[in-house]
């Protein structure tokens, strides 16, 4: 009789933990998502031997499109980048072509960072792609946090599965860890620096680390943003990436 | 016959301008020789290195298989079907399956082209069969550039990263279980080999092939979807790079013997000059201009012939030490992405020797020809008398 009292009890925490992760994924989303942002930001690529800062300035409405131009250093300036459902584009002021990122290239570094743009294109919605699972309360650098077990329930992800920190009280990802179908830790990212911006919790630093390989990773920082303004259409067509 | 003795009656008789010439002239016939008998050594080394190690007897090809486009990959794999399975059953041809991957040795990424084989096949020296152990970890074997590169060696393991084919990222550990050693760079360089079977199952293409190595019984061509590249089409990049050496070297070896026959020509030159008294008495005596021509012709391109004579007397012991002990080649050659072994051994063909000498003789008689045609227009009296118009 216990033990079935037991049984019972247990089945029905999971289940509950189990709607919890749902909520606290959709309050992360609703936490993190705008109708559109501007950001102006740094990422540093930290190599080997040195680091380059790269400068940048975003466009965004929802997840489906955006606009970056990258100011600095001179070698990347100019060059600018369109998503747009789905597609990506690169243009490149010194051959003053556009080209369009597709299947394996997808696949490539950006900019020698420990982003792919792949990584960067990847906009379906974390709870269609993942069964999520509340698995474990921790508490990183003074806060306390949910740690959300992610599975795979679909096979095209770069990902089979994923955990994520999330503050229990700002909704915000703290940290996230990206692992392969063995169980190999690949990527990590670090979310910190969290500020109030119009209202949301939003992490202004980014730290993305290639866990397989040497090195800091690659740090974006946000320096400036601006959420629900009005964007010109044209920012997100083609045309925009000669002007 | 007269006309033979003569000519090396008079060009013994020159005595150092002679020998001057046919050792310029013999240098030049003994470097033409080295040169093409070394691209001749090196194309057949090449060749018979990479049907042995890498296109067997021909290859057959998935329809969108391309060498040089490693993006091509991910689409250029399908079933083996009943077809090409009794083919490997019977050993005419074993199959390759071709991904890429990444490995991180010392905390570094590599991107490598992973490649899986059966370790049972005998048609190419890849030694598959160190392949073929029991355990958990994944057997890998490499080429030593690649072992160089990637500071790994035998007993090794590393992480690969890979994907599958929904494009999920898996990563496990590989033991390097063999280092091979091979002439062939393009199966070496930035490429593990792993059982197929093994890498199918990690990538997902469960009985998947992109290309399959065919051996000396295959006769079948294309063979459903498989378009097969003969071993003419898989070696036409040796023949290329040959090739382009050979014109390269034609300037060098050309040059030389340039030098050679315009020392020839200036003495012919000067032999009509300082000889118009010995002209115009073989013809005053009743020989016809056009026999004194062949005379002259015949003695000049004589030149020829001591330097052949010459250049056998010390070409063929250096050339022959060249062909039994090869040359040594600088370990950088390696990495050139070109099959090249540590040596190349010259290859001094007949067909080379015959057809220098022609050359060298045929392109002595027209030097030699040239400067005579004058004695054509020569009056016999005025030569007598010293008087050449």
């Amino acid at each position: 009789m216990k033990i079935s009292l037991v049984l019972v009890i247990t089945l029905l925490s999971f289940n509950l933990l189990g709607q919890s992760a749902i909520k606290v994924l959709e309050k992360v989303d609703k936490n993190m998502s705008s109708k559109n942002r501007i950001l102006e930001s740094t990422m540093t690529i930290n190599g080997k031997r040195n680091s380059r800062i790269v400068v940048s300035k975003s466009w965004a409405e929802g997840t489906k499109k955006s606009f970056t131009e990258y100011l600095s250093p001179a070698s990347e300036k100019g060059t600018k980048m369109l998503k747009l459902e789905g597609q990506l584009w690169i243009y490149s002021p010194s051959t003053d072509r556009t080209i369009q990122i597709s299947g394996n290239m997808l696949r490539q570094s950006v900019m020698g960072s420990d982003l792919s743009y792949e990584d960067m294109m990847d906009d379906r919605k974390l709870q269609d792609l993942y069964m999520e699972k509340l698995i474990d309360r921790e508490i990183i650098e003074g806060r306390n946090t949910w740690v959300i077990q992610l599975t795979a329930k679909v096979e095209n992800v770069a990902y089979h599965s994923q955990k994520m920190w999330v503050d229990t009280a700002r909704y915000v990802p703290l940290k996230q860890e990206l692992y392969a179908k063995s169980g190999q830790l690949l990527k990590k990212m670090e979310f910190k620096d969290i500020k109030n911006a119009q209202g949301r919790w939003f992490p202004y630093t980014t730290t993305y680390k290639d866990m397989l390989k040497d090195g800091k990773g690659t740090e974006f920082k946000i320096t400036s943003i601006l959420f629900d303004q009005s964007i010109p259409e044209y920012i997100f067509t083609k045309a925009a990436l000669k002007q | 016959m007269v006309a033979f003795k003569l000519a090396f009656r008079n060009l013994f008789g020159a005595g150092l301008r002679t020998w001057l010439n046919v050792s310029v002239l013999s240098f030049a016939f003994v470097v033409i020789i080295f040169y093409n008998g070394y691209l001749d050594g090196w194309n057949k080394q090449a060749y018979i290195d990479t049907k042995d190690w890498e296109i067997g007897n021909g290859q057959l090809w998935h329809p969108t298989y391309d060498p040089y486009d490693h993006y091509s990959l991910q689409d250029a794999h399908a079933p083996v079907s009943g077809n090409i399975q009794k083919l490997i059953s019977s050993d005419q041809l074993t199959p390759v399956l071709i991904t890429q991957a990444t490995i991180f040795p010392q905390g570094r990424m590599q991107n490598i082209l992973l490649k899986g084989i059966s370790p049972a096949q005998q048609i190419i020296k890849i030694p598959s069969k160190s392949l073929d152990t029991a355990g958990s970890i994944i057997p890998a074997v490499i080429g030593k550039r690649m072992a160089f590169a990637a500071k790994l060696k035998k007993g090794d393991n590393v992480l690969l990263r890979w994907r599958d084919k929904n494009g999920t990222f898996d990563a496990k550990e590989i033991q390097v279980v063999d280092v091979f050693s091979s002439n062939v760079s393009t199966i070496d360089n930035g490429n593990i080999w792993i059982p197929i079977s093994q890498l199918q199952q990690m990538t997902g293409f469960e009985n998947e092939a992109t290309l399959f190595v065919v051996d000396k019984t295959y006769t079948a061509g294309n063979i459903d979807l498989w378009i097969y590249k003969d071993t003419h089409f898989l070696l036409k990049e040796i023949d290329d790079i040959i090739e382009s050496k050979k014109a390269g070297s034609v300037l060098i070896y050309g040059l030389l013997l340039i030098i050679a026959l315009l020392a020839i020509f200036d003495t012919q030159v000067l032999s009509i000059f300082r000889r118009q008294k010995e002209i115009g008495t073989y013809i005053a005596l009743g020989m016809t201009r056009w026999k004194v021509i062949w005379i002259f012709t015949i003695e000049g391109s004589a030149h020829s012939i001591l330097a052949i004579l010459l250049g056998s007397l010390y070409g063929i012991p250096i050339l022959g030490y060249l062909q039994i002990k090869g040359i040594p080649l600088p370990k950088t050659m390696d990495s050139y992405g070109i099959t090249i072994g540590d040596r190349i051994f010259p290859s001094f063909s007949i067909g080379l020797i015959l057809s220098t000498i022609l050359l060298v003789v045929i392109s002595a008689t027209i030097v030699s020809y040239f400067p005579t045609r004058r004695i054509s227009k020569l009056n016999p009296t005025d030569a007598l008398k010293g008087k050449i118009s």
